[in-house]
């Protein structure tokens, strides 16, 4: 994929790119500064048989470091109906693109601008890349005014810059928090990747889990029984470290709850702690539960791409729950899944299968009042909830080497306000928790710079700079107070905090909120000894 | 007068002066908004340059050293090897102290003390010597990065890997 420039050209690269070097500095405005592709900027192009599969239109061969892009000849008249039809359908779409009055307080709010340095990084300038389109064919000012009234036509320049720019927003919601207007720029970068996705202009990291979750019910395209294969494998060190064994069913009909999280925590390192210590919290509590096969997936990158592929993702896990006859389901540790629950379950695919009921833990009897339209209970409301019945024998010591903090994934802080729940759980599963900066932190938490199905390798450069607030937050902690493990409640987080810590931050570990939960429980029939964590890393005070 | 004296007197100025040239790499209108806030961690790019810029100003007049040196300048190359600039653009805010430096060759101290100049060149080989020490950090971030994204792989698919590993292992053992 990547093009080696033979010696002419970089001599041409090198002297008449504007550069430092060559004095040729930024003195254009932006509305005439091009998009520049380098390698590091922009991820893979879709492979035809993801979209193909998907039957999304315009799958080809393509790349967007190419001059060509290959798009269909009336490629303007479809983005332009395109965008006519999402006005008509989407009043907040709409309200968005007129209300902005470009204050400027989301400007210096996205990771992605602070990292970087780059304007059209600011939510008000990479919206206006939409804006001002909508301007022109869509306003009586913009077609009078022109560029006067901020105002450009649709160009093919135009269409790379959205693909550039569009694709460096995780749809975080950081800078929504901070609009006086409440526009949510998140709902921006959708409508612009839905407009792209028209014309075949779509990333392979997207598309390739939302084709395989369509085929298979998870993103990485694992058939059912390698998935029942792979928790058994999970079951195996879990009977290494405590002594136990566990059976957990699959796809059992009548079970009373159906567990599902992202595949991330069955297949990934470091998850696959995070899902030991599910199946070790479920059988030290009695819970009534069983895994799917099917909606073995509870992330859902068809909210990255288009209103439909999400609704058709997350409608599977509801058809499964509905086939098993579960009475609600319980969500893992999960970012997007639970913003795809909270804000557009409810629409898209409500009401819920009439037999479903109104979540009640069988444990404590608490009736989860905030899930009754969704049916589905986020694992930390479930575990605080426990916490606080004293349903669970814990020994916090067990969690002495760690020395954690918490990081506030995005969606669910700012999509489903869960902010207190993990942190209740934190401190009363270890001894050493200890708090970011108030700034970076709950609702103004920080991206860890991936989400939104950026969490790709090749733009690693684009994923560094826009985790450069986090780390700084994360290196004040550890720096105070000798952090050593980054903690958080989302898959992707687990993933991509990891690149980011080795990075930024060497010496910090990342886990799941229940991996900690999983270390300090005191297990019935567990060994005599319990002497390790789940990562078979010695306890402190036990030798190696 | 020591060149050095000399600098350290004019240390409030130049280190201002080269703070304001490094950050002189971004766009204005970023620049227009990075200056809203001196927090920390509200605005991380700004307070890394201008921190690091400062303690490496001071450490360059003990002469660089590369043990205490790297530290400090890792903090800025470690933030420029991920931006979207050439190698050359990462490292170029080094060599513009040169610019600098010569810039006020015809200002004076209090007391009236005129740049040494005879020293000057002892000082660019200096600054020489730190942008070699740049090069070398640069390199080391560019490596960690193809190792991360190599790990990242890795990583996703951990289970199927060792699935795969167990398997074979079975095939063998039959």
């Amino acid at each position: 994929m990547v093009k080696m420039l033979e010696a002419e050209e970089l001599a041409k690269d090198i002297t008449e790119t504007p550069s430092l070097l060559n004095g040729k500095g930024p003195d254009r405005e932006w509305m005439d500064t091009p998009a520049e592709f380098r390698d590091g900027n922009w991820a893979y192009s879709a492979k035809t048989k993801a979209i193909e599969s998907l039957k999304m239109p315009y799958a080809r061969d393509w790349s967007p470091g190419d001059e060509d892009w290959k798009l269909p000849e009336n490629w303007k008249e479809i983005i332009s109906e395109g965008f006519r039809e999402r006005l008509d359908k989407f009043r907040s779409f709409k309200v968005f693109m007129d209300i902005c009055v470009r204050c400027g307080a989301c400007a210096d709010k996205c990771h992605f601008f602070l990292g970087s340095g780059d304007p059209k990084n600011m939510p008000v300038l990479r919206a206006e890349l939409l804006r001002s389109v909508y301007r022109n064919d869509f306003t009586l000012a913009g077609k009078l005014l022109k560029k006067f009234a901020g105002a450009r036509p649709l160009t093919m320049e135009v269409v790379k810059e959205w693909f550039l720019y569009f694709f460096q927003c995780t749809e975080c919601r950081r800078c929504s928090v901070y609009c006086p207007y409440g526009i949510d720029t998140a709902e921006i970068t959708m409508m612009a990747r839905e407009l792209l996705n028209l014309v075949g202009i779509n990333i392979n990291w997207i598309m390739d889990p939302a084709a395989n979750c369509n085929r298979t019910g998870n993103h990485l395209g694992i058939e059912p029984h390698t998935f029942k294969t792979v928790v058994e494998s999970l079951c195996e060190d879990i009977e290494d470290v405590t002594g136990i064994t566990i059976n957990p069913s699959f796809n059992r009909k009548g079970a009373e709850i159906l567990f599902i999280t992202p595949s991330g925590d069955v297949f990934a390192d470091p998850g696959v702690y995070t899902m030991m210590g599910y199946i070790m919290l479920f059988e030290h509590i009695g819970l009534d539960y069983t895994l799917s096969t099917y909606a073995s997936e509870g992330g859902n990158f068809g909210l990255f791409n288009s209103n439909e592929l999400m609704k058709k993702l997350n409608a599977k896990m509801y058809h499964e729950a509905e086939r098993l006859g579960v009475k609600w389901i319980l969500g893992g540790e999960c970012g997007h899944m639970w913003r795809v629950i909270n804000q557009y379950m409810d629409t898209m695919n409500g009401p819920t299968p009439s037999y479903m009921e109104d979540p009640v833990s069988p444990i404590t009897g608490t009736k989860f009042e905030n899930a009754v339209s969704t049916k589905m209970v986020h694992i930390m409301e479930f575990t605080a909830d426990l916490i606080k019945h004293n349903k669970l024998k814990l020994d916090k010591s067990r969690n002495d080497h760690v020395r954690a903090t918490f990081h506030d994934s995005c969606n669910p802080s700012r999509a489903m306000g869960m902010l207190d729940e993990p942190r209740y759980v934190l401190n009363n599963v270890l001894n050493n928790f200890f708090e970011m900066p108030d700034n970076t932190i709950r609702e103004q938490t920080f991206c860890c710079g991936a989400g939104s199905g950026l969490n790709t390798e090749e733009i690693m450069d684009v994923r560094m700079r826009g985790a450069l607030p986090r780390a700084t937050a994360l290196n004040h902690v550890v720096e105070k107070h000798d952090v050593n493990m980054l903690s958080c409640v989302c898959a992707i987080d687990r993933a991509t905090l990891l690149a980011l810590t080795q990075y930024w931050a060497p010496d910090v570990e990342v886990s799941g909120v229940t991996e900690l939960v999983a270390n300090a429980l005191i297990m019935e029939g567990e060994n005599e000894v319990r002497d390790c964590d789940l990562r078979e890393e010695p306890y402190l005070g036990v030798e190696d | 007068m020591e060149l050095v004296d000399w600098l350290s007197q004019k240390k409030q100025d130049i280190v201002r002066e080269w703070i304001r040239v490094t950050m002189e790499a971004y766009p204005v209108e970023a620049l227009n908004v990075l200056k809203r806030s001196d927090n920390q961690f509200a605005n991380p790019l700004s307070h890394i340059i201008s921190t690091n810029i400062a303690l490496l100003f001071d450490d360059l007049l003990l002469g660089v050293d590369p043990e205490r040196t790297t530290p400090i300048l890792t903090e800025l190359v470690k933030v420029r090897a991920v931006q979207d600039f050439k190698p050359s653009e990462a490292l170029q805010f080094i060599i513009d102290l040169k610019k600098i430096l010569f810039s006020m060759k015809d200002e004076t101290v209090e007391g009236g003390e005129s740049m040494p100049l005879e020293q000057l060149r002892k000082m660019e080989e200096e600054i020489d010597t730190l942008a070699m020490l740049g090069f070398d950090i640069y390199m080391k971030c560019r490596e960690k990065l193809y190792e991360i994204r190599a790990n990242e792989i890795r990583n996703q698919t951990h289970m199927l890997i060792r699935r795969v590993n167990e398997m074979d292992k079975q095939k063998e053992a039959r």
